[in-house]
């Protein structure tokens, strides 16, 4: 595998001028587009972009007006791993070299019904980077419960009411989940810390084989959040601990923030309208799942 | 021309065309009848016969969409399935038509649960009918080998640009052996040149592929699709007329007529049943009864004109049917009908549905549908759906 010292860094200073996902129709503020932004500017050029049906591929490929100024493509729901990887095999059987597929697949297109395309996938080791961006549910199809929807999150399909407070999982651990396959490189990263998130794909570009990231990315109109703050929302879930920065190369864990104290859940959730309901019971709830998932954490990845 | 035959399967024999047409990407998940299939094939990849990334997928959704993905960057690609995974497959073949990408797959027509069933009939790729793709149905190992090579032909077809489907009774063709000239590879590099295609993605020339449409633009792109799919119908008859130059085997295009010329009672039929069905007609001409057989190649495109003309010549047909839309007729009945009705003549017509989920039709069978074609002539009969063979009462 590539050392990282051998890679080139890229940073908002070195970073390319080029767009290569521009004049979508996402949302003002939408943390996706960001990712998909962001991710294209380090993976360059030589790239084919699959997105299955979610708001990127929704916003971004409307005829005659496409906003990938490169390769890309609209997969099936469930198919984007595999056509993706189809993509892969296909470009390695004409003889071409030196480029990159990427899918950049939402939440709910990743953790539920694509995850079994994903997974064999990570299993034939095809060279694809996956980019997971969480916005925690459905929402293109209008703000509905994916299995990454935190507890307590409304959505219009876990309403909250006076019998069931929202949404009453938890978020699927989709990283470890991922890490199980032994896959060659996977990481966690927030649009509310961009470097981290452009380091990671930058890594993750100067690997051959499967690779993951799980981008954490607001989304104001799904939300219920002014669309100026999605950067720093994004941010806040990472410094209250709700959403951690790690990764797994090498068969190790690496936690990458480890913060003595975490910022207030509280504060962070009461900014959302989707969790403006929740009870000071379902508050604690959330704290107590996140300080038994920081302790695993703490305990085995340091 | 030197000759070079062997003893394969229907399956076997498929794998061979695929080999010869030089693949770049295979994508498969294997189910009963086909597995034979995509087990030669994984060995001729793995002895380096051939030269093609072999991917083990985990579903045959997923089997479609690398296919496509292979597809949309302009490799050349190949899948193959039969029943429970050809519907798994439902979303994506739709989707590969809507993308124009010429993906060529075998399917091996198996019955669809419930019941399960592992056995043949034709109710997988007939209840997919508009999904868009080409569907050709083969009577033999030959002519399945033979038309993997011509679908890639059609399929590429710069007109044409429409995923084909190369269909073949499970068992009955898939699992039995026959003597089967594999053509020679310097021939078929002749017959079907490298894929080119301006619909892919490419470093040179970046295309976002696979977008979304408005109400203004969506029933352009369907007409668009429609018209080369009836494009494809020249396009199949001079490839097959380009592949009986070449290689001396003659397939007769969209439907092929069998002892139609003066025939006045005719039975409609795809695949395998074909074989038996000209046997009874051998053995009543014999008899001095004027009957014939009418093979449907394509159901898709449809082979309107040819159903058309041969309708104007006689005065029964009557269509067999490995498969039934419940609570109306068979398929290729409703389409075959759909054609006589665009002619201005009475035709007595019959639906005979049977063969279901693996059931011999047999040679009496066959007699029994001429001979009720005959007596539905005489009395000037309206036409009639049956299921033949019951073994419950019917409730008419
Ligand atoms: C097979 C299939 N089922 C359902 C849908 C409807 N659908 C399209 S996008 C979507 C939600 C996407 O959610 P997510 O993957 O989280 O992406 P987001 O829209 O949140 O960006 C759904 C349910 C579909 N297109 N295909
Ligand atoms: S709904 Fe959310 S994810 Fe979708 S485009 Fe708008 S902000 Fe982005
Ligand atoms: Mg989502």
């Amino acid at each position: 595998m590539t050392k990282v010292l051998d890679i080139p860094k890229v940073n908002a200073k070195n970073m390319t001028e080029k767009e290569f996902f521009y004049g979508h129709k996402a949302c003002a503020g939408c943390g996706g587009s960001i990712a998909v932004r962001l991710a294209l500017k380090v993976l360059g050029e030589r790239t084919y972009s699959a997105l299955p049906a979610g708001c990127m591929s929704a916003v971004g490929f409307i005829y005659p007006q496409m906003a990938f100024n490169s390769n890309a493509i609209i997969t099936t729901f469930p198919g984007s791993a595999s056509m993706a990887a189809g993509i892969a095999a296909g470009a390695k059987a004409l003889g071409q070299k030196d480029f990159k597929t990427v899918v950049f697949a939402g939440d709910g297109g990743t953790a539920d019904i694509g995850f079994q395309a994903l997974s064999g996938m990570i299993d034939r080791n095809d060279d694809v980077l996956y980019i997971c961006y969480d916005n925690e549910a459905y929402m293109n199809t209008g703000i509905q419960k994916s299995g990454l929807t935190p507890y307590g999150t409304k959505t219009t399909t876990t309403p909250a009411g006076k019998n069931i407070p929202g949404t009453i999982t938890h978020k699927k651990n989709l990283f470890e989940i991922i890490a199980a396959h032994d896959i060659a490189y996977a990481a966690t990263a927030s649009i509310g810390y961009p470097q981290d998130f452009i380091n990671k794909v930058n890594k993750a570009k100067h690997v051959k084989g499967a690779t993951f990231i799980h981008v954490y990315a607001s989304c104001p109109t799904g939300w219920g959040t002014p669309t100026e703050t999605s950067v720093e929302i994004a941010k806040d879930a990472v410094d209250a601990g709700l959403i951690f920065l790690a990764e797994y190369e090498d068969g190790e864990y690496k936690l990458n923030r480890n913060p003595k104290e975490f910022k207030s859940v509280e504060e962070y959730l009461k900014k959302q309208g989707r969790f403006k309901h929740m009870s000071d019971a379902d508050i604690q709830c959330v704290i107590e799942n996140r300080d038994k998932k920081w302790e695993r954490m703490r305990k085995n990845w340091l | 021309m030197k000759t070079n035959k062997i003893f394969i399967s229907g399956d076997e024999a498929v794998a061979q065309g695929v080999k010869l047409s030089r693949p770049h990407v295979v994508a498969a998940y294997p189910i009963t009848p086909q597995t034979i299939t995509v087990e030669r094939l994984s060995e001729m990849v793995e002895a380096g016969e051939m030269d093609a990334e072999y991917m083990h997928v985990e579903s045959e959704h997923s089997a479609i969409s690398a296919t496509m993905g292979a597809s949309a960057v302009g490799a050349r690609t190949f899948t193959a399935s039969s029943s429970q995974g050809l519907l798994y497959m439902a979303e994506g073949l739709h989707y590969c038509s809507g993308g124009r990408w010429p993906v060529v797959m075998m399917n091996a027509n198996r019955s669809v649960a419930l019941p399960w069933s592992i056995y043949g009939d034709q109710r997988d790729s007939l209840s997919l009918l508009d999904s868009g793709w080409i569907q050709v149905y083969v009577e033999d190992a030959q002519e399945a080998l033979d038309m993997i090579i011509q679908a890639y032909k059609i399929a590429e077809h710069k007109d044409v640009l429409t995923p084909m489907m190369v269909n073949l009774d499970g068992f009955i063709l898939t699992h039995t052996y026959e003597l089967v000239e594999i053509p020679d590879q310097e021939m078929v590099d002749q017959f079907l040149p490298p894929f080119e295609t301006p619909n892919k993605m490419s470093f040179e020339n970046p295309k976002n592929l696979g977008f979304s449409s408005r109400p203004d633009d969506n029933t352009e792109f369907k007409y668009q699709q429609n018209e080369a799919m009836f494009n494809a119908i020249d396009v199949i008859r001079k490839t097959d007329e380009d592949f009986t130059e070449m290689f001396g085997r003659k397939y007769h295009g969209m439907v092929e007529e069998y002892m139609c010329e003066d025939a006045d009672v005719v039975l409609v039929a795809l695949g395998s049943v074909c074989g038996t069905v000209r046997v009874v007609v051998d053995k009543l001409r014999a008899e001095g009864k004027k009957v014939g057989l009418l093979k449907i190649r394509y159901m898709r495109p449809f082979p309107v004109e040819e159903v058309k003309d041969l309708a104007k010549r006689v005065k029964a047909m009557g269509v067999i049917d490995k498969d039934i839309s419940f609570g109306y007729e068979g398929t290729v009945y409703t389409n075959v009908n759909s054609a006589i009705s665009q002619i201005d003549k009475y035709v007595y017509k019959s639906n005979f549905v049977g063969g279901l989920g693996g059931r011999d039709i047999t040679k009496a069978e066959i007699e029994d549908m001429y001979n009720k074609l005959y007596a539905g002539l005489e009395n000037k009969s309206e036409e009639t759906v049956e299921f033949f063979s019951l073994n419950v009462e019917g409730n008419d």
